[in-house]
């Protein structure tokens, strides 16, 4: 008889890993597939026009490349948090409060010249941002409060309080009616990039992530975020100040995610309104998952699902399908990942054994 | 307040409570087993969905309700296979669930967006109903709520007083101490996995099959959340549960009470204010050292060959 057990490997998988997480991917995939054949949307056709919303032309991919932005950015800052096995769900109340935040600057101040008037926006949403996120540290120090319950309520209040103020005080007298602030001055949008549609938002997102980058390969504080999560009582017995790490990475996950609301705010949508909160917040937990946490595969990751979300698009438009299409694929991506990772660490064995 | 406002007002509160009851009450099973299931609110939206379509189908809301239990069970049983089986994180394939169950059910039925379904409807109870204000409160509901009367009991016996919920109490506090006693721990973990997804699959029934009659996209709007969070507050005690569900559904039906009278106060606000509560309960139950009422083991994987 033949029977299969698993493993523990010597050493878990390295980049070898990669083509047990690209398995996973094609194996949902293929699931998702089935689920648009449910529908009555022929399964193949509809993968493929996923595919080419994506990434078939150039103007797909600068669309992939600017809805990559705020997920990059948001997904960067869960990263830093999930190092230290903090659960930060709330990356979509804390964009919410950064494109707040942004926003009454913007509103606030629209003769500042854009070199005065743009940074202040960035403090501001990463201020607001981060504030968001210290709630919750905050109440996890002083009550032991468990974080990630309350940075998700976080994320209902923060959406209903940007409700609050565009359907509201910050509403666009000539909007018709509209839940719309009145557009942004000039100087308080971020540009594009040459002739392209991408915003130079991009250019952030390089710079930031390669500060992460740095501050975990390189700085103390990034040594002991690593070594807290890695092992909470040996951190404390070691001496390392967890509760006020704690506090750091919830307060820079924070002002990342708020970085990205006022870059979505000012760069793409150039105005506060509802339909900015469309989850970037939620997809950046699969993105950090996806990539291992580590950020140039953030990069990668937070790409490839800015991608989908762009196809989903285009399968909204091409085949009737229902937006809601792409939180499946999200979904399925992401337990097949979590599922893929017991082969990194361990293998499986087929044993022949005689039963008599 | 007048008792003419009041006594509606305690109703809608008895009912808006009950989804979260049968949610809470899936999660406590599910926790005590030593697994986090943080997949509620997907779990309860996929029960939501198969109850309105199987009633709408079939006419026998009765069917539809067991039916989106099963349908609770069945996507609990993905989580069950990630952390079980191939030892994914919990946390994470509960926010997986999540996506998934919200995106499947929204996907699933677009096509159903405001339309109605047979379902339940309130039965008053001969004799019970005619108590003063106790009787309009309590016993003039819907069958589903009084299944809730009794259901926390039952649970509580269950894992209190028989040995199955010995042995799922077991794996949740000393899965090591119960291997080594002889229990196959991964065995009443899946039992807690299995059947607190029914439970939750019942709750989000409750929304479509009794709560409305309509389906709405995102129909649960949280309340999965709520549940996670009443669990702690609760002490993972179906006891305290019930009277924890009853509180958030009492600030529901406020809620909507102030609406429907025209407040001033705007309707975002007023939106927040269950979310808000569920911060604030948090707290203080924590802060009453609640959470090391938690099994003990919650959340940590069995790694196989332990």
């Amino acid at each position: 008889m033949i029977r299969l057990r698993i493993v523990k490997r010597q050493e878990p998988l390295g980049w070898q890993s990669s083509f047990i997480i690209l398995a996973a991917i094609v194996l949902s995939l293929c699931l998702s597939a089935v689920l648009l054949g449910l529908r009555g949307t022929p399964p193949i056709a509809g993968i493929v026009a996923l595919f080419k919303g994506a990434f078939g032309s150039g103007y797909a991919l600068e669309d992939s490349l600017v809805k990559a932005i705020p997920i990059f950015l948001c997904s960067l800052g869960v990263a830093i948090a999930f190092r230290l096995q903090i659960w930060n769900i709330g990356a979509e109340g804390q964009f919410a409060l950064g494109a707040i935040g942004a926003t009454w600057v913007a509103l606030s101040f629209p003769n500042w010249p854009w070199y005065i008037l743009q940074p202040a926006m960035v403090a501001m949403a990463v201020l607001a941002g981060s504030a968001w996120g210290l709630i919750p540290a905050v109440l996890r120090q002083r009550l032991r409060t468990n974080e990630i319950i309350v940075t998700l309520m976080m994320n209902y209040i923060a959406i209903l309080f940007l409700d609050y103020l565009v359907y509201g005080i910050w509403k666009d007298p000539k909007s018709f009616g509209f839940p719309v602030t009145p557009e942004f001055s000039p100087q308080a949008i971020v540009g594009k990039i040459g002739a392209s549609n991408v915003n130079w938002g991009l250019v952030h997102c390089l710079v930031l992530g390669v500060a992460v980058w740095i501050l975990f390969r390189y700085t103390r504080v990034g040594f002991e975020i690593k070594a807290g999560g890695d092992s909470v009582r040996a951190a404390k017995y070691a001496g390392l100040p967890y509760d006020r790490l704690v506090m750091l990475v919830m307060a820079l996950s924070g002002g990342l995610a708020g970085w990205a609301g006022f870059l979505e705010a000012s760069a793409t949508i150039n105005r506060l309104q509802p339909s900015i909160m469309v989850g970037y917040g939620y997809t950046a937990i699969v993105v950090a998952w996806l990539a291992r946490l580590n950020p140039l595969s953030i990069g990668i990751a937070a790409f490839l699902l800015a991608g989908l979300r762009v196809g989903v698009e285009n399968l909204q438009l091409d085949l009737q399908v229902p937006a809601a299409f792409g939180n499946i694929v999200e979904g399925l991506v992401l337990l097949g990942v979590l599922a893929a990772g017991l082969f990194s660490y361990y293998r499986l064995v087929v044993e022949k054994k005689n039963d008599h | 307040m007048t008792i003419e406002v009041l006594i509606p007002l305690l109703a809608a509160t008895v009912q808006s409570g009950t989804p979260i009851l049968y949610a809470t009450l899936g999660e406590i099973i599910t926790e005590k087993s030593g697994v986090l299931n943080l997949g509620v609110e997907g779990v309860m939206i996929i029960g939501a969905l198969t109850g309105f379509l199987v009633a709408r189908v079939t006419g026998n809301p009765y069917l539809a309700f067991v039916a989106a239990g099963l349908a609770g069970t069945l996507l609990a049983f993905l989580h069950g296979i990630v952390c079980l089986w191939f030892q994914g994180n919990q946390v994470v394939s509960g926010l997986a669930l999540t996506i998934l169950g919200t995106g499947l059910a929204n996907y699933l039925g677009t096509s159903f967006v405001g339309q109605s379904t047979p379902g339940f409807h309130p039965v008053s109870i001969p004799l019970l109903s005619k108590i003063p204000f106790l009787g309009a409160v309590f016993f003039n509901q819907d069958p589903l709520v009084y299944f809730t009367y009794i259901l926390p009991a039952l649970i509580g016996l269950f894992l209190y007083s028989s040995r199955w919920g010995l042995g799922l109490r077991a794996a949740g506090e000393y899965p090591a101490a119960a291997t080594a006693g002889g229990l196959n721990v991964v065995t009443y973990r899946w039992a807690g996995i299995l059947i607190g997804g029914f439970f939750m699959g019942l709750g989000g029934a409750y929304l479509s099959l009794a709560y409305t009659h309509i389906w709405t996209n995102n129909i649960t709007g949280g309340r999965g959340w709520i549940a996670v969070a009443l669990v702690i507050f609760a002490f993972w005690r179906p006891g305290r549960a019930m009277f924890g569900a009853y509180l958030f559904g009492g600030i529901m039906a406020l809620q909507l009470h102030m609406q429907a009278a025209g407040t001033t106060l705007s309707s975002s606000l007023l939106l927040m204010l269950p979310y808000a509560l569920t911060i604030i309960v948090l707290a203080l139950s924590s802060w009453r050292q609640g959470a090391s009422e938690a099994p003990a083991a919650l959340g940590i994987n069995i790694e196989p060959g332990d």
